[in-house]
């Protein structure tokens, strides 16, 4: 038995199309542990979500889990009855979503959908459970509560509603918290608020918070540690500040390379050159190979693995220990 | 809500008023019915006469005045085929007509609900063939032939429910399911795809992401969602159902207000269009009013000034 709260081993997420199976999630595994915050970056289609939405069963047709297992807190998610993992779902993990403005049901009210989930997983009357949501949209920082308990969903702002499934996630006290891009469709004051706002609670709830993001600068500030993707795969692995100062991966080179940072006087930002490679048609070795200004020819024969070259610090890279 | 209650209410009367112009000339300009009442013997004398009699000599906004001031205070002139008022003889078929309608309509959103739910959450699966397969089966055929072989199987050699005639609910079962299972299989295409879009969407993925149950899941989340497209298919096929179920109400010799409005038609009895075409134009107006009322009830979202 691990002391981990989540523990995920060797998953992997298909998709079915046309052109046959895609790998969006490929052999993943990692840790959360109580109170933690692990990032997830990557570009788009690296397989950030599909790793999370396997976490939460939330996968559907034409994507399947074929492999791996998700302990939470010792119990394999993945084979688990529905009805078994519907009693973690919303209770002891939860998930807020990139798209406030489509996340909640437009049709019930606020309070409606704050007290749905407290009622599943508490067992209190109507009543209770409406109070209690009024004291969660107060925790998220909404003034009005007991206004906006009886609103609609089209009658808030982006903002207003992200601290509303904010508060629908943290209702029952979860011990593990996803984020996955919960600040990307938020306009920049309002994503400070918001990454504040997770920040808090889950400090003071010790949640553990899996954040999936592209945003080096949401990593910087919130995460521990950083999981890097790419293609479907964890190219680096390791502490945020040894992420950010040591980076190993090519791949993670050039993400931090074409992130602005104040304190370094840039003229141009690097881009990564090319794109990420269609899932469908995986380039040999390396994934990252075709666009990476390190490869050699060994680069393009084998799929490196990944290696812990440096304490508590993997990297998929056969020249990671170079120093690049 | 009340306002814009207030404004449709009010519009009625216009719409009315453009209506009864439309069918006065209509009814005016697709033959005499003077050369259709007089046998083929009859003179140019008593031609005229006819004319005469019946105030279609006047010049037609002449007529139009009359006809109209007449109808406001609910006299729509004498049925020439009948030789009664117009209107006491279409508001007598009224009952009927959407006495069968709804229960058209009820038996429809039974059968068509549960199997277009049922068909979006297996979606291309054998289920989901069948029920495809069904739905269009009961579009292509059609109500006579339906309406036919419900008598001949249930009637003739069952014996269960009565060949036809309007009378208790026993008179009613066939011709209601003849109407209903077209119905149904439009109505179980359109809320299947309803379904399959709603299920694909963001509020779904979060409302699983509780922990609560699919079938709340989709009975509630997302069903809800699908009212309003249920409702205005609904709306549609009643306002359709309660003029024109022709067919059906000839089948089972059902006393509705089709069989009359198309006797009146071929026979030129104005009055009878005229006002049967009056009253089915104001129950459709009252159906769209209503139909918005339920709307703004179901979703939230929309408002009316």
């Amino acid at each position: 038995m691990t002391s981990s709260l989540l523990e995920v081993k060797q998953l992997k997420t298909i998709f079915s199309s046309e052109n046959g199976d895609v790998p969006a999630v490929n052999d993943i595994s990692f840790t959360v542990n109580p109170g933690e915050t692990v990032a997830i970056v990557g570009e788009s289609g690296c397989g950030k979500s599909a790793t999370s939405l396997s976490i939460m069963g939330l996968i559907t047709d034409p994507g399947k889990v074929i492999a791996g297992e998700v302990l939470f807190e010792g119990s394999d998610l993945l084979s688990l009855s529905k009805k078994k993992l519907n009693r973690y779902r919303g209770n002891k993990m939860s998930m807020i979503f990139q798209e406030p403005m489509t996340s909640l049901n437009p049709v019930f009210t606020i309070g409606n959908q704050i007290s749905e989930v407290i009622r599943k997983h508490q067992r209190v009357d109507k009543e209770t459970a409406i109070k209690k949501s009024v004291e969660m949209l107060e925790r998220v920082g909404i003034s009005n509560a007991s206004k906006v308990i009886k609103q609609f969903p089209h009658q808030l702002s982006g903002g207003m509603r992200q601290r509303v499934m904010i508060a629908i996630a943290l209702a029952c006290m979860p011990k593990l918290l996803i984020a996955d891009e919960p600040t990307t469709a938020l306009d920049v004051t309002i994503q400070a608020q918001i990454l504040d706002l997770i920040k808090h609670l889950s400090e003071q709830q010790n949640t553990g918070v899996l954040l999936i993001t592209h945003d080096l600068g949401v990593v910087a500030e919130m995460a521990d540690r950083v999981i890097v993707m790419y293609a479907g795969e964890i190219v680096e692995e390791t502490t945020v500040e040894e992420l950010f100062d040591n980076p190993k991966h090519p791949y993670t080179m050039g993400l931090l390379g074409s992130t602005p940072r104040l304190e370094v006087e840039q003229e141009m930002l690097e881009a990564i050159p090319g794109v990420v490679p269609d899932l469908t048609e995986m380039p040999s070795g390396c994934p990252f190979h075709p666009r990476c200004k390190y490869a050699i020819e060994a680069c393009k024969l084998e799929k490196p693995a990944l290696i812990e070259d440096f304490p508590d610090h993997f990297a998929r890279c056969i020249r990671a220990k170079e120093g690049l | 809500m009340t306002r814009y209650l207030f404004k449709s209410i009010l519009q009625i009367v216009p719409v009315l008023f453009i209506i009864s112009m439309l069918v006065f000339v209509l009814v005016r300009a697709t033959g005499d019915p003077v050369a259709l009442m007089l046998p083929e013997s009859a003179t140019e004398q008593d031609r005229i006469e006819m004319t005469e009699a019946l105030g279609l000599n006047e010049p037609l906004y002449v007529q139009y005045g009359i006809f109209i001031s007449n109808a406001i205070r609910g006299d729509f002139g004498i049925s020439y085929h009948y030789g009664q008022q117009a209107l006491p003889l279409v508001l007598e078929r009224l009952p009927a007509s959407i006495e069968l309608a709804v229960v058209s309509m009820v038996i429809s959103t039974l059968i068509a609900i549960p199997l277009g739910i049922l068909s979006a959450l297996k979606r291309n699966s054998y289920l989901d063939l069948i029920i495809s397969g069904i739905s269009v089966l009961g579009k292509a055929m059609p109500n006579f032939w339906v309406g036919i072989m419900l008598i001949l199987f249930f009637s003739v050699m069952l014996g269960m429910f009565p060949v036809s005639g309007r009378g208790g609910l026993e008179n009613m079962v066939l011709p209601a399911f003849t109407l209903g299972v077209g119905l149904a299989a439009q109505m179980t295409r359109m809320i299947r795809s309803t379904m399959l879009e709603i299920l694909n969407q963001d509020y779904i993925r979060t409302a699983r992401s509780k922990g609560i149950i699919e079938a709340i899941v989709v009975g509630k989340h997302a069903f809800r969602n699908g009212l309003i497209s249920v409702v205005t298919i609904m709306s549609l096929q009643f306002t359709s159902l309660i003029s024109g179920t022709l067919i059906t109400e000839t089948v089972f010799a059902w006393p509705g207000l089709g069989q009359l409005l198309v006797a009146a038609v071929n026979n030129k009895d104005m009055a009878i269009i005229q006002a049967a075409v009056l009253i089915i134009a104001l129950l459709v107006i009252v159906i769209n009013i209503l139909t918005d009322v339920v709307y703004r009830l179901l979703d939230p979202r929309i408002k009316y000034n």
